[in-house]
């Protein structure tokens, strides 16, 4: 199924768009049936990148030019301080046994202590990880809610061309929408709803009406794209031959598109939405600055700042380990959905 | 395809509204970006206690800084920093991921799989995640953030590259170069490299307004430009930082974003514009003034015609909307139980009348007929909720593809079922069993079984006898099949079509056959009526074929090669006016009976 290269512009979802083009390894699994050698393959791949994970955090203290432990902790720190800070990271040991130490640590949870304020890497996360999730789930299921009857209703009704003027405008506005970035929209809410209407908070965390801008910042760009995207689809599902069959068992409309039209667009689309959910997962990193949020967003960005490597590297990790298993979810949603998924996934 | 094609595609292109704003837009920035720091620097750097973050007012449009600077000029002078950074990030992406993609391509095959691999799996991360990562290590600078942005947008390129060269290297003229001995490297560098400049030109523009943004963002969060320099992104965090104050200053580089991601995004589209309109809404055209005709007697009067069409028009709006008639007025009776065939070739009508004689034709087309009903049922009026069940009931469709027009995503039973539990409120276990029988019914065995799977477990002939199945599931009275045996082979098709028969036997039903094989349908059908450039020319009884009067009807028997065929001549071609040409003998009487010539054939 043909998906038309909109060109995305959130930041979040990089250069091109989320043109992601899927192989899979064929051979190897043949004995087994398509559906589990589709989840096997899925989770090998799972493994070899949660691997990749683990050794880009750990090369991050090792990558940065100079002295990472000089730089966190500033020129006027004295020569001991430095040494008892290596030593108390661990930095002072051969490299492959600081490897060891590091994943041995990650097993039994531990992150580390941040330099900075001395805490446990692996509390902050714990405190922080849930604020990040909430907003990231929330912001996703607005706009996977809302995308699916607006891309539904402008594609019908685009293809009776009864309401021309509406469906230009729509399209208009949805274009116009998905060009925006998130980081902008959120600029242009607390304009409207914070200081001219002054009704929600623009910012801070923890009540229904705080959370509601940002949720709203972060879903609109997706939601737009998504319902371009399952407008887009549902025009080329309406046109398929199953389609003029269902037509002619005369079934009532309602039952013409949802049981007929809406399953074969859940492919395409879902493959989109998870990568459209793990864009968002990126974009609350600039959501949860614009609005003060306490997540991981935040903290990642200050300790980025102030160059708190074992902050950085426990971060960065939940972030991918969360953007991994998001895709593993979607994976075995799609094989679970489609039943010719395991077999167009090649 | 451009209706007037000029010297040069891109200039024609530069006269749609799109190529304008392209174009414009293009030119402004790079005026802007040059002249800005000439014009707008004094402003943007001349502090002022007196004026110290003012709102937004004539003299200062976007307000002013903490230092009492002129936050319009400071949007203005940062152009020239947004954009270079945007450019350089976008170049290290794509040459990055054109060198990283393309030496892939040469890899022996495991290590290619390896890197491919790879390339795949950075590209599950998002964009923002790896720039993050990338400038952790780069640290926070105008140039990390660039080299973090552009290094986080190599993958993207890598997988285009990989997957453009992969498709090229394919290509004959590449294959050619192979065999005339020119080594892999290069083939790449001479054949395959220059051949993707396009579609990479347009990725490149696309990405360069999400580069933008990115750029903005790591801005923004404090990770890219640095105080005292300036961007659109670091201005953006600036003014958010005092929105109540002053929302335009927070406002005004936001819209210089937008614009300038607009405008790039507009240039890669430009590129990409004639080939492909994305979203291309269709003319607005109405369904035609159906003529409403009397209802007939009685619908289940004896010998009272299944279809009665009179002078049945189809239109179809072109690409300007004007509508175009493809069916000019044809008329046909189908009387209960009989057997009669469509035949033509593509393009001559045969499809869109039937699909007309069903209602089934889309919003766009304009259906008009002195007569045109089902059963009695008018059918170019609104149907009624009772009609509609008649319809779903008695008249089933059987089309040429049995793959598409089964649903890919509902099992066989569920589609079998349907039409009787929402007309005739089955329960699912009576739905069931008579799915079942109508599965035994057009000789598909393990019925029970077959009910639970889905179409693309099932062979073609096998879901092509389904169809006819699904049919059988109401009391059909007119079975159109439109093309049914085409797309199977040839033995596959004599057991369909005797499942066609055995139906029609069974229930009584009055077929319509679609075929462009005037053999199949002969051996097939009562009557025979022939369509050509959507008017009937002949109709005929199937055992009065040899009497055929039409050139064309002519034409398309002798076509059919039999077993005193001439195997050393050429098969027969028919020309465009229905000539018969075989070898180069003249062999038919035009329609006024004087002898085509050859030439003449040939001329048509």
């Amino acid at each position: 199924m043909a998906i038309p290269s909109i060109a995305s512009t959130d930041p979040a979802a990089g250069p091109g768009g989320p043109a992601v083009a899927r192989r899979g390894d064929r051979g190897l699994l043949g004995g087994l049936s398509p559906r589990s050698s589709f989840i096997l393959r899925r989770l090998g791949r799972l493994l070899v990148s949660l691997v990749i994970v683990v050794i880009a955090t750990f090369l991050i203290v090792q990558l940065v030019p100079g002295d990472p432990v000089r730089a966190a902790l500033g020129n006027s720190a004295t020569p001991e301080l430095v040494e008892r800070t290596r030593a108390d990271l661990g930095l002072d040991v051969p490299v492959p046994e600081q490897f060891v130490n590091y994943v041995s640590g990650l097993l039994r949870g531990d992150m580390g202590t941040a330099i900075g304020s001395q805490r446990s890497v692996s509390d902050t996360i714990a405190q922080r990880f849930p604020i990040t999730l909430t907003l990231a789930v929330a912001a996703f299921l607005v706009a996977a809610l809302g995308a699916f009857p607006i891309g539904v209703a402008t594609a019908v009704s685009s293809r009776t061309g009864r309401h021309r003027l509406a469906d230009l405008g729509i399209s208009g506005l949805l274009g116009v929408l998905i060009a925006i970035p998130s980081l902008l929209f959120a600029v242009g809410l607390i304009a409207v709803f914070s200081i001219g209407l002054g009704v929600l908070p623009a910012a801070g965390w923890g009540s229904f009406q705080q959370a509601v801008l940002p949720v709203i910042a972060l879903a609109v760009g997706p939601m737009a794209y998504l319902a371009r995207l399952v407008h887009v689809e549902m025009l080329s599902v309406l046109e398929m031959p199953y389609m003029t069959t269902a037509r002619s068992k005369r079934l009532p409309t309602h039952l013409v598109y949802l049981r007929h039209a809406l399953p074969n667009m859940v492919t395409s689309t879902l493959t989109i939405g998870g990568i459209m959910l793990t864009g968002m997962v990126a974009g609350t990193v600039l959501i949860e600055t614009v609005f003060a949020i306490p997540g991981l967003g935040t903290s990642i960005v200050s300790s980025i700042t102030s160059k708190d490597y074992p902050m950085i590297q426990g971060v960065v990790l939940v972030y991918a380990m969360l953007v991994l298993g998001l895709n593993l979810l979607i994976d075995v949603a799609l094989a679970t959905i489609d039943p010719r998924s395991s077999i167009t996934e090649g | 395809m451009s209706p007037r094609p000029t010297a040069s595609p891109l200039l024609d292109r530069l006269r749609t509204p799109r190529g304008v704003t392209g174009a414009v837009g293009a030119l402004a920035i790079i005026v802007v970006a040059v002249i800005a720091p000439t014009v707008w620097g004094s402003a943007a750097d001349t502090t002022s206690v007196a004026d110290r973050l003012t709102g937004a007012s004539l003299a200062h449009p976007f307000g002013t800084d903490e230092l009492g600077r002129d936050v319009f000029a400071r949007v203005m002078v940062a152009t020239r920093v947004s954009v270079l950074l945007t450019l350089g990030a976008t170049a290290i992406s794509v040459i990055g991921g054109v060198l990283l993609g393309a030496v892939a391509t040469v890899l022996p095959r495991p290590i290619r799989r390896l890197v491919t691999a790879l390339i795949d799996i950075l590209l599950s991360f998002p964009w923002l995640l790896m720039a993050l990562f990338f400038s952790v290590i780069w640290g926070a600078s105008a140039t990390g953030a660039m080299l973090a942005v552009g290094f986080a947008g190599v993958p993207t390129f890598a997988r285009l590259t990989y997957t453009l060269a992969s498709s090229l290297v394919g290509r004959d003229y590449v294959k050619a170069a192979r065999i005339a001995g020119v080594g892999q490297v290069e083939v790449l560098v001479k054949h395959v490299l220059p051949n993707m400049l396009p579609p990479m030109l347009v990725n490149a523009a696309v990405s360069a307004s999400g580069t933008l943004l990115a750029f903005a963002g790591l801005s923004f969060l404090g990770l890219g430009v640095q105080a005292p320099e300036y961007d659109w992104g670091r201005l953006l965090g600036l003014g958010i930082a005092r929105i109540y104050g002053n929302p335009m200053a927070a406002i005004g580089p936001g819209i210089a974003l937008v614009v300038c991601g607009v405008i790039f995004t507009q240039l890669g589209e430009l590129w990409n514009e004639s080939s492909k309109r994305l979203l291309g809404l269709p003319a607005p055209v109405r369904r035609g003034p159906g003529v409403s005709v009397q209802p007939l007697a009685e619908p289940t009067a004896p010998e009272e015609p299944v279809v009665q069409v009179r002078d049945l028009r189809v239109a179809f709006p072109d690409r300007n909307g004007d509508l175009v008639e493809r069916v000019h007025g044809i008329s046909l009776t189908i009387m209960p139980g009989e057997v009669v065939g469509v035949v033509g070739e593509s393009g001559s009508g045969k499809s869109v009348s039937a699909m007309a004689i069903a209602a089934l034709l889309g919003p766009d087309s304009a259906v008009t007929a002195s007569e045109l009903s089902f059963r009695g049922i008018d059918m170019t009026a609104p149907l009624t909720n009772a009609e509609r069940s008649r319809l779903g009931l008695e008249l089933a469709m059987v089309f040429q593809d049995p793959l598409t027009s089964l649903n890919p995503s509902l099992s066989i039973g569920k589609q079998l079922r349907e039409t009787v539990e929402v007309h005739e409120g089955l329960s699912k276990a009576a739905s069931t069993k008579r799915a079942e029988e109508a599965l035994e019914s057009v000789r598909i065995p393990l019925a029970a079984k077959r009910l639970r799977q889905y179409p693309h477990e099932l062979s073609g002939g096998m879901r092509q006898r389904a169809m006819i199945g699904m049919g059988l599931m109401g009391r059909p009275k007119l079975l159109i099949a439109d093309e049914p045996t085409t797309a199977l082979d040839v033995t596959v098709q004599r057991q369909v079509l005797r499942v066609l028969h055995e139906a029609q036997l069974r229930t009584g039903a009055a077929i319509l056959l679609i075929s462009h094989d005037i053999a199949l349908v002969s051996g097939f059908c009562d009557r025979i009526l022939v369509m050509k450039d959507g008017r009937i020319v002949e109709s005929l009884d199937a055992d009065r074929l040899h009497e055929a009067r039409h050139p064309y009807t002519q034409g398309l028997i002798a076509c059919v090669p039999d077993m005193t065929s001439d195997r050393t001549m050429p098969l027969p071609v028919i020309g465009a006016l229905g000539a018969l040409r075989q070898g180069q003998e003249p062999l038919v009487e035009g329609p006024d009976g004087e002898r085509l010539t050859t030439t003449e054939g040939q001329r048509a």
